[in-house]
């Protein structure tokens, strides 16, 4: 998530795999899987090569949190309608407790775009900036 | 910008520059009524003139409308409440909505701009709002204007 949100931030830069797996200290190897299922999304563009890299291509303002984290995730949130096991008064109270839990989090991923979080960023850093300035 | 309460019109030298946020008037309310008839599916003609009277006796509360070469594109009504639920003073955002034919204009956007400037002329600090879970529009359109799950919950029973 944060690979995309980097390259999302940098829409015109080709940034090397080996950079990204450095920052986010992940190995390459699982980089490489992660961009995979990126650029067969059509979300990232991997370039071959000398200058090569990286870049996204997507619209950070129609694609959510949840499609990022689907495409790994799949079947998430899984139904508990149908859960395995003997049913309970209790047990279906349980589950319907973890299904309002999933409800609120499926909810906040579809809400936030990733340029939502890009944006909110730079507001975030200029309101910093801003008091810094204010109190020197 | 102009503050709301001054009843001033506000514009943009900008591509909204035809958008015009103003206090609504009696006049609004059949194109209100309408609007929210065409997003919701219900019409609600006693609500909408019991806001209109409800800001017109509480300087608490303002309702505003865009418009567009004088039609109504969007509206807000927003307040500023203290101590509900034991919150200290807060602006809230009751109703915002945009014309589905006016949309992706900005116009939201400048009725938020325009309530959020009115809540800080009035030392209120906090904006918060309410929506339904699954309308992810308008959650998207709260989240880009900064907004973030605030320490309240709402919960709920059904008395059958």
């Amino acid at each position: 998530m944060l690979a995309v949100l980097h390259m999302a931030a940098r829409p015109n830069e080709q940034i090397p795999a080996s950079d990204l797996a450095k920052i986010y200290g992940v190995s390459q190897h699982h980089l490489a899987k992660v961009l995979r299922t990126l650029s067969m999304a059509g979300i990232v563009e991997s370039t071959r090569g000398a200058g090569g890299g990286c870049s996204f291509i997507g619209d950070p303002r129609k694609i959510t949190l949840f499609d990022i984290i689907s495409l790994f995730e799949t079947g998430w949130p899984a139904s508990r309608s149908n859960h395995s096991g003997q049913r309970t008064d209790v047990s279906e109270e349980f589950y319907r407790v973890i299904a309002e839990v999933d409800r609120h989090t499926a909810a906040t991923l579809h809400s936030v775009t990733l340029q939502t979080i890009i944006n909110n960023a730079s507001r975030t850093a200029r309101r910093r900036a801003e008091r810094t300035l204010d109190a020197g | 910008m102009t503050a709301v309460g001054a009843r001033a019109r506000s514009e943009r030298p900008d591509s909204v520059s035809e958008l015009v946020i103003d206090l609504v008037t009696l006049e609004d309310i059949p194109a209100i009524v309408a609007i929210d008839a065409e997003i919701t599916g219900s019409k609600k003609a006693d609500f909408w003139y019991g806001c209109y009277a409800r800001q017109n006796s509480n300087h608490k509360s303002k309702f505003v409308v865009a418009k567009m070469d004088g039609a109504v594109a969007g509206y807000l009504i927003g307040a500023i409440q203290a101590w509900e639920f034991g919150s200290p003073p807060c602006g809230w955002i009751e109703v915002i909505a945009v014309s589905p034919a006016h949309r992706k204009r900005h116009v939201a956007t400048r009725l938020f701009e325009e309530i959020a400037e009115y809540f800080k002329s009035n030392e209120i600090h906090t904006i918060r709002t309410m929506l339904h879970i699954d309308d992810r529009q308008l959650m998207s359109f709260f989240r880009m204007q900064g907004l973030t799950a605030g320490p309240y919950i709402e919960l709920e029973m059904q008395m059958d």
